[in-house]
């Protein structure tokens, strides 16, 4: 199904499943600890894998030495890069998965001791004895940063106007750099796989977001046809982007499988997480605003800086300055600097998330320079239009908008209710309250401070495919290689097809994450949700089509509900369809070039009280409230859990999270879950969440928009600003622990 | 982790006597240090002996008033104990201040005592370490270091002490009863059980090879308040950035000991003379000799802050 | 033992009750009895109740109480999250105490009683706290999940007998199951996904309830 109209009226829209409260599917298997994940899978004969990292950050193995631990207890064979036979690269790996003899970074795969038993692989895993000639590498992005250069894809650069110009003439002028650190996505499950070899067929079970991209790569890398590798992920104990692409454990366990010829069962071991698998890379981005006396934005300039592997990626945190506030004279600029660090790469809101975090911070010291309330001002510089939409050819007629929007055709937003999102926000949360003056606020031992920031995240589709069976017992049964990593898949996905099949949740089965089943969006840039369902739309529609022919019905004018079909007076029951062999059908949502015509954002408003204690600088999150304006909600309970977790990695985020970089030795000190603190219960408080009422027909059939990162979005700011405003000192390096401004706070 | 043997000993005295027959044996309890250093291989005993059926468990009062800890109490049990929540509150609070409620209900008394660095380059075994490979050089200095000693330190080691309970029993002039593999007993005041690092910071305690510590006793309450303030970047289950342990009088003169700043809990009965002049006054001289790197320095102003909120609680 | 194959997901299936359950007569792991090469010293056999029925194994003196539920009892709803004792999502429970089971040596536990997330209940007949769990969102990829659930049954019989916390205002009174004190309490328990909210709105509905 191509979608490249917008949604008119359609089954979706009764909302008698969709958009209801139900809970989760799969809840009764995950509460009862009966959902079995990746390593979960026991097979008969099975052996365990045990990883051996790289213990420099750049150089050379000159000799590896598997001797004794070849000789020790329980151990059947090593695989290393040496006797691995000649593998390929992925797509999505900028660095390779086993390494040697060239190592790349620090903790890079550079063996698997396979064993009997999981504890003499271990053992046997501290017997590989490796002789390395290390090089220099460029650790320290400050330094690097000199160096850094424009990359060569995406939009490293966009100008509208005359930025340099409009800055310089501004009335008011606000130019501040900040720092966001490297950051791990430190998901429960470690990054897991069991893999066994039938002939020449892998099967492979491997905790991850995307099952296609998985697949491709793996057969890339083992260079082997895709067709010979089942893979599937049907639970995930988190991700945050951290499992989007093939990762070690699943290469290894293939390798080692094929050289044990028994299955191998791999988990990473947690304290290489940190340094073996992606991070999200550290930012410096400067920030300068250009105002009038009267709080209109003229200018607005934001340039960023990441760094990377060789051949790797941007973060690309000054991608919402394109889109978020009005002002003519515009610009933003990504550099990328080579770091031999661990592969820098998407975690959860890349871009947006440590964009925001410095975007929102200069909105607000913005504001008390012009002596605004940061709510306000960010209203009066809303924009209905993106702001920075391309020069395009217009016709006489749009002369007037083509003026306003200093000489561009403006691309209007789908839907854009980030004003709605600040002023109920700020109603709601007691906005009124704040004194503007920091610092004054006491309660007790502690000083209060409120902090807001706006959300933003692009709103991304992906071709989502799925298969739709009905059974003769009436049974709908969905198919498809989506993944559900905690954000509700199985459920929305359940509800979907009740939906359009006319039948209750439990008359619906939902099988997922397998290589064998169509191809979906994936799990992964919030738009899951949104294209997963609307491919199952796609095939739901199909099935209808089918079933209406079989019972003799005219596919457009027959009802389905309370699993029966009819039309005017006729009506049939639904399993009647299947009655003489179950009726199976297969489609994907396409999506065409709606994206173009309206941009597709979503929005959000969060609202964040924190105390501080006025001796020691602790930091205590006293309430939280995000609003949010992403679409129809296609399932209150799940989205709402999506964006409370969010908002409890954002305070991570602004107040612990942080990869601490040995700058001599090129890795991150406190690779683990004691070192790398991230929030516990106690950091966080009851949470609020409210969904405006919205429906984006340009989205997809589903009219639904994604909230799992958007959740995120802002909320570090929304902190620092609350902090801010409770101490009086303004602290712009990320995370923001007491030490950064304990002097500036006295206990009196 | 390497294999080993294991035995469970039946008295004290004999699971010294195993000890002192096998240089690589170690005593289990709780296991909740010891099994974390095993898996990483930076703790390689190859018999381990299990105390846990040494009847060490019990909570009895002294002759002189003071309270007899088994080592083998868990830190749950200890912090629950009516006495000691009535009259050594510091204790009870620096225990619950510590670890997780998983971890307090493993852990026991004498582990605690010997828990060991959670220096983040002792416990990454490519890195240089002179606790963990004697001789090898310190990865930590010149390093990350914001979690590490800023007192006490020395050129091979600058790593803290990361127990909540011991700097409570420093403040409280606890005493550490042992026994050793010749049956001898002897007691070992707590200012003098763990060691600054010095040349050997593998040396963390003053116990000899095999002995094993057999209870923990604490003098006779001394009144005042008792306040543990425990500082860290998240609000539970870390170690501590700085902590303070205080038992302040009505006076105002009382105890101050500090945890997470040196290789050991840092009192100074000259620093708590300063009482009366306040945190700031009690804080230079506990820091007069102090070496912080350039990470760490803050918790020198850090720990004054601490003391301060102490003192204001303790007036509260 | 579910089947590793196709996993399929109905709410009919949960809710007839014919979803997976584990049975403890699949004890052994084939593989291991096979293929020991290490000396008999290195080993030792150990007996302990796991659910309320009893239990030998013969094992490697290094496997833990963690390995020794999921590898070799197949009782994998007791997760392995760090391995380290920083996460929690290995919590079980041994004579009513919660612990982390991956800091533990099976062999330490002859004759004790262990309580793991399959013993609280099933699909078809869960415990007050895992039907809580599933009311409130208490979770999202569920990894976490069992660890926190047992955590939760323990918090609350710990505020029962009295035993103080970091965040006890007084610590000679008898602390009070308030959200301030189930927050610290489960502390040790990380969820990544961010369920704390709707975790501490779970257990605040349980302690609520009449006992």
């Amino acid at each position: 199904m191509k979608f490249d109209t917008p949604a008119t009226t359609n089954p979706i829209d009764q909302l008698k499943v969709v958009g209801q409260p139900h809970h989760r599917i799969e809840g009764p298997l995950k509460v009862t600890g009966q959902a079995h994940y990746a390593y979960e899978n026991n097979l008969p004969n099975q052996t365990y894998g045990y990883v051996v990292g790289a213990a420099i950050a750049k150089g050379r193995i000159n000799s590896m030495d598997l001797d004794e631990a070849r000789k020790a207890p329980g151990v059947i064979d090593i695989v290393t890069a040496e006797n691995a036979g000649d593998l390929g690269k992925g797509d999505m790996n900028t660095a390779k998965l086993l390494g040697g003899p060239e190592i790349q970074h620090y903790h890079q795969a550079i063996a698997l001791v396979i064993a009997e038993s999981f504890e003499q692989a271990r053992a046997a895993a501290n017997l590989v004895r490796v002789d390395y000639a290390e090089e220099k590498g460029s650790f320290d992005l400050e330094v690097a940063k000199s160096e850094a250069t424009k990359p060569e894809s995406g939009e490293p650069d966009s100008d509208v106007g005359d930025f340099e110009a409009g800055f310089d003439s501004a009335a008011v002028k606000f130019d501040q750099t900040y720092h966001t650190p490297d950051q791990s996505h430190s998901m429960m499950e470690p990054h897991a796989s069991v893999a066994t070899w039938e002939g020449d067929k892998l099967k492979i079970w491997h905790s991850n977001q995307m099952i296609n991209w998985g697949t491709n790569d793996l057969a890339k890398t083992l260079k082997i046809e895709r067709d010979k590798i089942q893979l599937m992920s049907p639970f995930v104990g988190g991700g945050f982007g951290g499992k989007l692409f093939l990762r070690t454990d699943a290469l290894l366990a293939a390798l080692g499988s094929r050289a044990v010829n028994r299955p191998v069962k791999v988990a990473l071991q947690r304290p290489l997480i940190p340094n073996n698998t992606t991070h999200r890379p550290a930012t410096i981005q400067r920030i300068r605003i250009g105002a009038g006396e009267d709080g209109k934005i003229t200018a607005i300039g934001h340039e960023g800086w990441s760094g990377d592997l060789e051949d790797g990626q941007p973060e690309t945190a000054v991608q919402q300055t394109r889109f978020l506030y009005a002002g003519a004279d515009r610009m933003t600029r990504t550099r990328l600097a080579v770091l031999n660090l661990p592969e820098g790469n998407a975690m959860r809101a890349p871009g947006e998330a440590p964009g925001l975090m410095a975007l929102e911070i200069a909105m607000d010291e913005m504001a008390e320079q012009l002596k605004l309330d940061p709510v306000e001002f960010r209203v009066m510089n809303d924009t209905q239009v993106v702001p920075d939409t391309p020069e395009q050819q217009t016709s006489d007629d749009d002369s007037q908008a083509k003026r306003d929007e200093g000489g561009s055709k403006a691309l209007p937003f789908s839907q854009r209710q980030l004003v709605e999102c600040l002023h109920q926000g700020a109603e709601r949360f007691g906005w009124n309250k704040r004194n503007a003056k920091p610092g004054l606020v006491r309660d007790g031992r502690w000083l209060v401070g409120f902090g807001v920031a706006a959300a933003f995240r692009n709103n991304l589709v992906m071709d989502s495919g799925a298969r739709a069976i009905l059974g003769a017992d009436g049974l709908v049964t969905i198919e498809t290689d989506m993944t559900d990593i905690g954000t509700g898949s199985y459920t929305i996905i359940a509800q979907t097809a009740a939906e359009m099949m006319g039948v209750p949740l439990e008359m619906v089965s939902v099988r997922l994450a397998d290589s064998t089943y169509p191809v979906s969006s994936g799990s992964g840039g919030q738009f899951g949700a949104n294209s997963s369902t609307a491919g199952v739309y796609a095939a739901c529609v199909k099935l209808r089509e089918a079933v209406a022919q079989k019972l003799g019905f005219n596919a457009s004018d027959a009802k389905f509900a309370d699993q029966q079909v009819s039309s005017g007076n006729r009506s049939l029951a639904l399993k009647d369809a299947a009655k003489d062999g179950e009726i199976v059908v297969e489609d994907k949502i396409e999506f065409g070039d709606l994206g173009k015509e309206k941009q597709q954002s979503t929005f959000g408003a969060h609202f964040v009280e924190v105390g501080v204690d006025r001796f020691t600088g602790e930091t205590r999150i006293r309430r939280m409230l995000a609003i949010c304006a992403a679409g129809r909600i296609l399932n209150p309970i799940t989205a709402r859990s999506q964006v409370i977790g969010a908002m409890t990695m954002g305070v991570g985020g602004a107040l612990m999270e942080e990869l601490a970089v040995d700058k001599r030795h090129g890795f991150f000190v406190n690779h683990d879950l004691a070192g790398y603190e991230v929030p516990v219960h106690a950091d966080i408080p009851h949470q609020e969440v409210i969904f405006l009422d919205e429906t984006d027909p340009n989205s997809s059939p589903m009219k639904a928009k994604g909230v799992g990162e958007l959740g995120l979005c802002g909320v570090g700011a929304a902190v620092a600003n609350a902090l801010y405003n409770a101490t009086g000192v303004r602290v712009r390096e990320y995370p923001i622990t007491l030490d950064k401004f304990l002097p500036g706070i006295l206990p009196a | 982790m390497k294999s080993f043997t294991f035995e469970r000993a039946e008295t004290p005295a004999k699971a010294a006597a195993a000890a002192a027959n096998n240089e690589n044996a170690k005593f289990i309890a709780g296991g909740t240090n010891l099994l974390d250093l095993m898996k990483l291989e930076i703790e390689v005993p190859t018999h381990l002996i299990d105390v846990n059926k040494l009847k060490l468990d019990r909570i009895e009062e002294t002759d002189d008033g003071g309270l007899r800890i088994g080592a083998l109490v868990r830190n749950t049990d200890l912090a629950s104990h009516q006495t000691v929540r009535r009259d050594f509150g510091v204790l009870s609070r620096a225990l619950l201040a510590g670890a997780s409620g998983q971890l307090r209900n493993k852990a026991t008394t004498a582990g605690n005592l010997l828990q060991r660095t959670r220096c983040p380059y002792f416990y990454d075994t490519n890195m240089a370490c002179n606790k963990r490979q004697p001789g090898s050089g310190c990865s930590a200095i010149g390093g990350f270091t914001r979690q590490l000693g800023v007192v006490g330190v020395s050129d091979a080691c600058i790593a803290t002490n990361p127990s909540d309970m011991n700097v409570a029993l420093r403040a409280l002039d606890a005493t550490v009863e042992t026994v050793k593999p010749d049956g001898e007993t002897r007691s070992i005041a707590i200012a003098d059980f763990h060691r600054l690092p010095g040349d050997t910071p593998q040396v963390e305690t003053a116990l000899e090879h095999g002995e094993l510590i057999t209870a923990v006793t604490l003098p006779a309450p001394v009144g005042g308040k008792h306040i543990y303030r425990k500082v860290r970047d998240r609000a539970s289950y870390a170690f501590a950035l700085v902590s303070v342990a205080g038992v302040i009088q009505p006076d105002g003169t009382g105890r101050i000991a500090v945890g997470g700043v040196a290789h050991k809990p840092w009192r100074m009965e000259e620093a708590e003379a300063e009482l009366p002049q306040g945190a700031q006054a009690v804080a230079n001289r506990l820091f007069a000799d102090a070496r912080p790197t350039d990470d760490n320095e803050f918790k020198i102003l850090l720990t004054e802050r601490t003391i301060a909120a102490v003192l204001d609680e303790a007036r509260a | 033992m579910q089947s590793p194959g196709k996993l399929e997901l109905n709410r009919r299936d949960l809710m007839v009750g014919t979803a997976a359950s584990v049975s403890l007569a699949a004890v052994t792991n084939s593989a291991h009895a096979q293929t020991q090469k290490v000396d008999a010293p290195m080993r030792n056999d150990v007996s302990f109740t796991v659910n309320g029925k009893p239990v030998s194994l013969e094992l490697d003196n290094r496997t833990t109480l963690l390995d020794a539920l999921r590898e070799q009892l197949q009782l994998t709803g007791t997760k392995k999250g760090c391995d380290h004792g920083q996460c929690g999502a290995c919590t079980v429970l041994v004579d009513g105490k919660r612990i982390n089971s991956c800091l533990s040596l099976a062999w330490m536990h002859e004759g004790d009683e262990i309580t793991t997330i399959e013993g609280l209940g099933t699909p078809e007949n869960l415990h007050p706290m895992q039907s809580a769990f599933l009311e409130h969102d208490g979770y999202q990829c569920g990894y976490c999940t069992p660890g926190q659930i047992c955590s939760a049954v323990a918090v609350l019989d710990e505020i029962k007998a009295g035993v103080p916390s970091h965040v006890t205002g007084d610590i000679t009174a008898d602390p009070q199951a308030s959200e301030l004190e189930i927050r610290e309490r489960m502390s040790g328990n990380i969820c990544r996904c961010g369920a704390y909210s709707n975790i501490v709105e779970a257990m605040t509905d349980v302690a609520g309830r009449p006992a």
